[in-house]
């Protein structure tokens, strides 16, 4: 068995308490139609202070959500707008949480639209029919790999994992964005990691 | 899975940091006395250590970055100087300044009476002019149509595709919100030489085709649907430059 390393800050099991998130529940859209007004010139500074800095984050979020990196390039776009108009609406708090719940919505709509049209990544079964997905995975290499087997997840699994390992945001914070309760995000998480877990082959062994 | 199922949560939640003191120490301790529950978490450890190494982020690209910039300076531009008018100060305007046949259209409307395809096609027109008289072209002046596209975003309830048609002699130079048969309209303005092309497309609503148009000598009219939605090309090009204007539009969009 392998030897157990906790991480110190798991070791001192406190868990981070963040408080006095101030994400609009549910995401942006609902305030976004509600507080659709012009921005005065210092709003409109602020918002550029505050937002575009997260526009890495953003991105990257949406090229998980979209699985598409030109789709994610639009995506982000179409979600700053939202979020500039809806920037009356914005209360203070954190500003990445505020605008990735935008973005997520503003995706959800995409899709509802059907506006939205995800590739499926496929260019490579296309080079060589008898390739199965799986030999596929193996056959590329450490970080296609990782991304291919995150981008298999399904959309509540996937969302919810993206944003607790690459953004390392609490339970909280992922429910607030995803609108779901903590325990589903729990859920959530743990079905995501068991996936990936098969899919890269890592395995519990006693 | 587990030799302990009923504590897989708390792994999950030792490992994301948001376990409370007391429940930390008893799930590490039951750690060191089950070998089934150590393995799992540490099968758990290592997805995040693979999913940590592996370079999952991605920064946005820099045209990304002068797009949304790009954008942003247009919506600051557009707040700025006056705030936005309610949706009927635009009508109100519209009405008076283009004289009597407004007025039949107003009439119409306030009637409730559905304007045919002619009348329509006269209000565009009529924007179409209008639109000719300086300061009155374009609302988002600028040739990227990633810019234009999205700038109708929220002020329409329907997306008209914005290709790019510089290459077919029909550069894009901007965008508009014109109002016509009781709605708002988006205006795709393209030049073509020193002549400009208005595009007009308007939500499909089974209106009539006009036959034979009414268009004044000298202009050309095409009206054309697709996908749900109507387009009406309006220039002083001669008929055969519209209708190059209308194939290069189709093949692009």
């Amino acid at each position: 068995m392998p030897a157990l390393v906790f991480r110190p800050f798991l070791a001192l099991g406190v868990a981070p308490q963040r408080q006095g998130r101030a994400v609009p529940a549910g995401a942006g859209a609902r305030s976004a139609r509600a507080a659709d007004q012009p921005l005065g010139p210092r709003d409109a500074r602020r918002f550029r202070d505050l937002m575009l800095p997260q526009m890495d984050a953003a991105y990257g979020f949406a090229r998980f959500l979209t699985r598409d990196p030109v789709a994610a390039e639009d995506l982000v776009q179409d979600a700053y707008l939202k979020a500039y108009r809806a920037f009356a609406g914005f209360r203070g708090g954190d500003a990445k949480a505020w605008l990735f719940a935008v973005v997520r919505s503003t995706f959800l709509m995409d899709v509802r639209r059907g506006g939205l049209e995800v590739v499926a990544d496929d260019a490579e079964a296309v080079a060589d029919p008898a390739d199965t997905p799986e030999t596929q995975l193996m056959r590329r290499s450490g970080d296609a790999a990782v991304r291919a087997a995150v981008e298999a997840l399904p959309d509540p699994f996937r969302e919810a994992i993206v944003l607790r390992e690459l953004e390392e945001m609490s339970y909280r914070e992922i429910a607030e964005i995803t609108a779901a309760p903590i325990g589903t995000v729990m859920s959530r998480l743990a079905r995501a990691r068991s996936l990936l877990a098969a899919a890269l082959g890592v395995e519990a062994r006693t | 899975m587990t030799a302990c199922p009923e504590k897989d949560p708390m792994l999950q939640a030792l490992l994301d940091g948001e376990l409370d003191a007391a429940n930390a120490i008893a799930i590490e301790q039951h750690l060191k006395t089950c070998a089934g529950c150590a393995a799992q978490y540490a099968a758990l450890q290592a997805v995040r250590d693979r999913l940590a190494e592996a370079e999952l982020a991605s920064p946005a690209p820099e045209h990304l970055r002068s797009r949304i910039v790009a954008m942003l300076d247009n919506e600051d531009r557009r707040s700025a100087p006056a705030p936005r008018r309610p949706w009927w100060a635009g009508v109100a305007a519209a009405w008076s300044a283009t004289g009597a046949m407004a007025a039949v259209a107003a009439a119409l409307f306030v009637f409730e009476l559905a304007p045919t395809a002619n009348l329509l096609e006269a209000q565009l027109m009529d924007a179409h002019l209008r639109s000719l008289q300086p300061g009155h072209l374009i609302d988002v002046a600028t040739s990227d149509r990633h810019v234009v596209r999205p700038w109708f975003n929220g002020r329409i309830d329907y997306a008209p595709p914005v290709p790019d048609l510089v290459a077919k002699g029909f550069p894009l130079v901007g965008g508009r919100l014109d109002y016509a048969d009781g709605r708002p309209v988006a205006a795709l303005v393209y030049r073509h030489g020193a002549h400009v092309i208005n595009l007009f497309v308007l939500r499909d609503r089974g209106a009539s085709l006009p036959r034979p148009s009414h268009a004044p000598p000298g202009y050309a009219v095409l009206h054309w649907r697709d996908g749900g939605l109507d387009y009406w090309a309006i220039s002083d090009v001669e008929d055969g430059q519209i209708r190059a204007f209308k194939t290069a539009f189709e093949a692009a969009s």
